[in-house]
């Protein structure tokens, strides 16, 4: 009975959770990790469609394993810089970093 | 000889142009020579009219010869270049080629010693090439191009001597006052070319005398008059032609008394299948035409210039022209346009003589008993007052009488009436000006002038002859030989009658008979005239004030619509372009507030523009499924 | 959608992963303590760990453990210790405008509306055929066969973020 609807809306409900996380966390790392969610979920996307749409390759599943790979580096560059603005500013706190503005 | 100058007849207008090209571009240094060149190129052009026209009128009832070749071809469109002889051009080419070659053989003697000379014979010449250039040409599109040429030529010779502020005035307003003839006259033509798709005058002549929409020939009909309008000087654009009187004298003669002016009839004569099959235009001709006679004549009664008198004789005598060609008398008209061509420019020559004579005194109460000193230019001059009043057995008598004849038997009898009364009041200022200033008290007339030598005189009587006997042409004793050449089938051809003869020169001599009376022997002292008629006087002698209204006209329309544009200038365009620049601010003031520095405010942004998208990927998704 | 007559072992374990898995999500959005954000970010990445199993992607789901459940979360919670300057119970709050957090979980609320309407009027190519080997061999034949240069590529991607975290992190320092 659980198919492939099922699946896409649970990606669905983790995406939009990510979003929220990104436009109301005031951490920069809670944001991070509100992005690293959203990614998790087009995962959930990708491996599903391939089980039930193209289950002849693993096309899928490969796209899924180089989705982790940007999202370990762009993670890993993402708190480098995190650390790096907070040993410059003393806070994470993004309601802190409003200098290009009017 | 036919076989040659046939084809070749556009030689008569190429060859004054030639001189005109080689005075401007080489010869001008020389004086002698670019007389000579010009007097040289005018004889050849009257020599080669005459087989032409031997040519002609060698078939009974003319013949016609026409040569055309392709001068544009495009889709949609063709222009013909071509040549028209047909008796109507004949007759204009004898009489401007004839006239032309006698007033440059007199300039010799009136411009001598002017510097610009050689000048003067070049814009001689490239008038006469024109003017025989438009006489000649077959479709109405060539005949507009050497129309305008005739037009720049008349304001180069009225604005001759530049120096002066009356002439450079003179000149512009002439051309001006052309214009906007001209602009009316091209509508015309441009309305002929949509409707028939094509120019040419025999083709035309077949078309439209049949042309079941007439309602749409109206308009046509009456914006073409409107280049006649100009060019002959009828009322309301008349007011260019006694200015043009600033220019010297033989101009007057030639160009603003027989051919230039004379084009506008020819014009209509020309193309008088058109307006004889539209009645309305007929009448507006004819009213036209009576209108501008009454109004010149009295006009003239109160000139004290010889030439002033002599140009508005001349409008009149257009009015004249235009009234038997609206009434439907095209070889009246005609007629009156070849006989007053050689008295009005004899009457000219003769003021020019005079006026060499006293000096450049003009003014007629300033000279008196010339007739003393100079018998010929006295002799020819009467002679030529006595055509145009109409006195048999002279040329004006027969061509005068020929449109009153035509006005009575028509049943325009309100215009016979006008023609009456003009023809009395020419008779009368024509006499009032001999009698002041060739007879009379006065005597400084007597004691500044002397005969002029024989370059001037001899033309003067040539021209004489001429309004002696070029009348009989159309008159019952060659049984009307220019009737039978130069008419329209759609004309009209009143039988002579003996009353009417009778009568106008009972009417003219009685205009003699009162000048004489007044000016001469002083019965009615014309001074006391003068006061008791005072009101009516500086009116009529002012020229019923025209001038001015259409000064005051210009200003309004001119400067109001300045005064208009500016306002629209400073508040819509201006308000405009400074709102644009307003609403600019504006935003810009409004929308910086989004500009914040947080960068959530911006992934929010992106947030709603991916949104969007993905709303519209639905609607789309729900209108495939659906 | 859920016919609760017809339900098998697979719906069920689908149903309580799914439901574990959501919940971690709205942990890690709604903890005001960071912390408890990164452990549920955890539990999050197992349960989709163990949906990648369900879906016959086993290799998947392990590197999935691995390298999020594993390394990435290990890296957060080193940045949060290394950033921490307040007490810990305040460190992951929203914001103090209610307006933005409204319009935000507006923007939200739409975004999920408008998806699942998409997903709803799509007619999806479903095929019954089963689907693909639980084995690592298809991944490497595809990996260094059709797309040998992408895996090179996310190599030297790997590479220069290492590179650039490292350079970043430490600083540059002024001689």
């Amino acid at each position: 009975m659980i198919g492939l609807p099922h699946y896409l809306l649970l990606g669905t409900i983790i995406f939009c959770i990510g979003i929220f996380g990104v436009l109301t966390r005031r951490n920069a790392v809670a944001v991070l990790m509100s992005v690293e969610l959203m990614l998790n979920a087009v995962n959930i996307n990708f491996v599903a469609a391939n089980k039930y749409i193209a289950p002849d390759s693993a096309v899928g599943q490969l796209f899924s394993v180089f989705v982790i790979v940007v999202a370990a580096a762009e993670i890993a560059v993402g708190l480098a810089l995190v650390i790096s603005i907070y040993r410059q500013r003393g806070s994470v706190d993004l309601h802190d970093f409003n200098l290009l503005k009017w | 000889m036919y076989e040659f100058i046939l084809p070749n007849a556009w030689l008569i207008a190429f060859l004054p142009f030639l001189a005109a090209a080689l005075i401007f571009l080489f010869v001008h240094r020389w004086p002698g020579i670019s007389a000579g060149l010009s007097i040289l190129s005018i004889a050849a052009a009257c020599i080669f009219s005459i087989p032409l026209a031997s040519a002609v009128f060698a078939e009974p009832g003319g013949a016609v010869f026409e040569y055309s070749m392709r001068w544009l071809q495009m889709p949609g469109l063709q222009v013909d270049m071509g040549l028209l002889l047909d008796p109507l051009t004949a007759v204009m080419l004898l009489v401007v080629t004839s006239i032309a070659t006698l007033v440059q053989i007199y300039s010799l003697g009136y411009m001598e010693g002017d510097p610009g000379f050689a000048s003067y014979y070049g814009y001689q010449s490239l008038f006469a090439a024109s003017m025989l250039g438009l006489v000649m040409a077959n479709n109405f599109g060539q005949m507009f191009v050497f129309w305008e040429l005739v037009g720049i030529c008349s304001y180069f010779l009225i604005g001759f001597w530049f120096g002066l502020d009356s002439a450079k005035n003179a000149a512009i307003k002439a051309f001006i006052t052309n214009r906007v003839g001209d602009f009316g006259f091209l509508l015309g033509i441009l309305f002929l070319q949509i409707i028939f798709g094509t120019l040419s005058f025999t083709a035309l002549a077949h078309v439209i005398p049949g042309y079941q929409n007439v309602a749409v020939l109206i308009p046509v009909a009456i914006l073409l008059f409107f280049g006649p309008m100009g060019k002959s000087a009828q009322f309301p654009l008349h007011g260019w032609l006694p200015d043009a009187m600033e220019g010297p004298t033989p101009v007057s003669a030639l160009i603003h008394a027989a051919t230039m002016v004379a084009a506008g009839v020819y014009l209509v004569a020309r193309a008088f299948f058109i307006f004889a099959s539209v009645p309305q235009a007929m009448t507006v001709i004819a009213v036209v035409g009576g209108f501008t006679a009454l109004f010149a004549a009295t006009i003239a009664i109160t000139q004290n210039d010889i030439k002033r008198i002599l140009a508005y004789s001349t409008l009149s005598q257009l009015g004249y022209m235009m009234m038997a060609m609206g009434i439907g008398a095209m070889t009246a008209g005609m007629f009156h346009l070849m006989t007053h061509a050689f008295f009005k420019s004899l009457l000219f020559l003769g003021a020019g003589s005079v006026i060499h004579a006293m000096h450049e005194e003009q003014n007629i109460w300033k000279m008196g008993n010339l007739s003393r000193k100079m018998p010929i230019t006295t002799w020819t001059f009467i002679i030529g007052a006595l055509a145009l009043s109409g006195i048999p057995p002279l040329s004006g008598f027969w061509s005068k009488d020929e449109i009153l004849l035509a006005a009575y038997s028509s049943g325009h009898i309100g215009l016979y009436v006008l023609g009456v009364v003009v023809a009395f009041m020419t008779a009368f200022y024509m006499f009032r000006l001999i009698f002041t200033a060739f007879y009379g008290s006065n005597t400084y007339g007597q004691e500044k002038a002397h005969e002029n030598r024989g370059v001037i005189t001899v033309p003067l009587v040539i021209l004489a002859v001429a309004a002696v006997l070029v009348g009989f042409v159309n008159s019952p004793l060659m049984h009307h030989v220019f009737g039978e050449y130069v008419n329209s089938p759609l004309g009209i051809h009143p039988h002579p009658s003996i009353g009417i003869m009778v009568s106008s020169s009972l009417i003219a001599g009685a205009g003699i008979l009162l000048a004489w009376l007044i000016y001469q022997k002083n019965v009615i002292s014309h001074e006391a005239l003068r006061q008791k008629f005072s009101g009516l006087y500086t009116l009529v002698q002012n020229k019923y004030y025209i001038d001015e209204i259409y000064t005051r006209l210009g200003e309004i329309l001119v400067y109001g619509g300045a005064r208009v544009m500016f306002w629209i200038d400073i508040h819509i365009v201006n308000g405009f372009v400074n709102g644009i620049a307003y609403l600019t601010g504006k935003s810009g003031d409004s929308l910086k507030y989004t500009e914040d520095g947080q960068v959530q405010s911006y992934a929010m942004y992106m947030m709603a523009g991916v949104l969007i998208l993905v709303v519209l990927g639905a609607i789309a998704v729900e209108s495939a499924v659906l | 959608m859920l016919n609760l007559a017809s339900v098998t072992l697979f719906d069920a374990v689908f149903i309580v992963i799914a439901g574990i898995t959501i919940t971690a999500a709205l942990g890690v959005v709604l903890f005001r303590n960071i912390i408890y954000s990164a452990l549920s970010l955890i539990l999050a990445f197992l349960g989709a760990a163990a949906v990648y199993f369900q879906l016959n992607a086993g290799f998947l789901g392990v590197i999935q453990i691995l390298v999020y459940a594993g390394a990435i979360s290990v890296l957060i919670i080193f940045a949060i210790m290394l950033v921490m300057n307040r007490a810990a119970g305040e460190t992951n709050l929203s914001s103090p405008r209610t307006r933005e957090v409204f319009i935000g979980g507006t923007i939200t609320a739409m975004m999920l509306t408008a998806l699942m309407a998409v997903m709803g009027f799509t007619s999806w190519p479903l095929t019954g055929r089963p689907g693909p080997d639980n084995s690592p061999g298809l991944l490497a034949e595809l990996m260094l066969g059709d797309y040998v240069i992408a895996f090179e590529a996310a190599a030297i991607l790997l590479l220069v973020a290492v590179v650039g975290a490292i350079i970043l992190a430490k600083g540059v320092e002024n001689k």
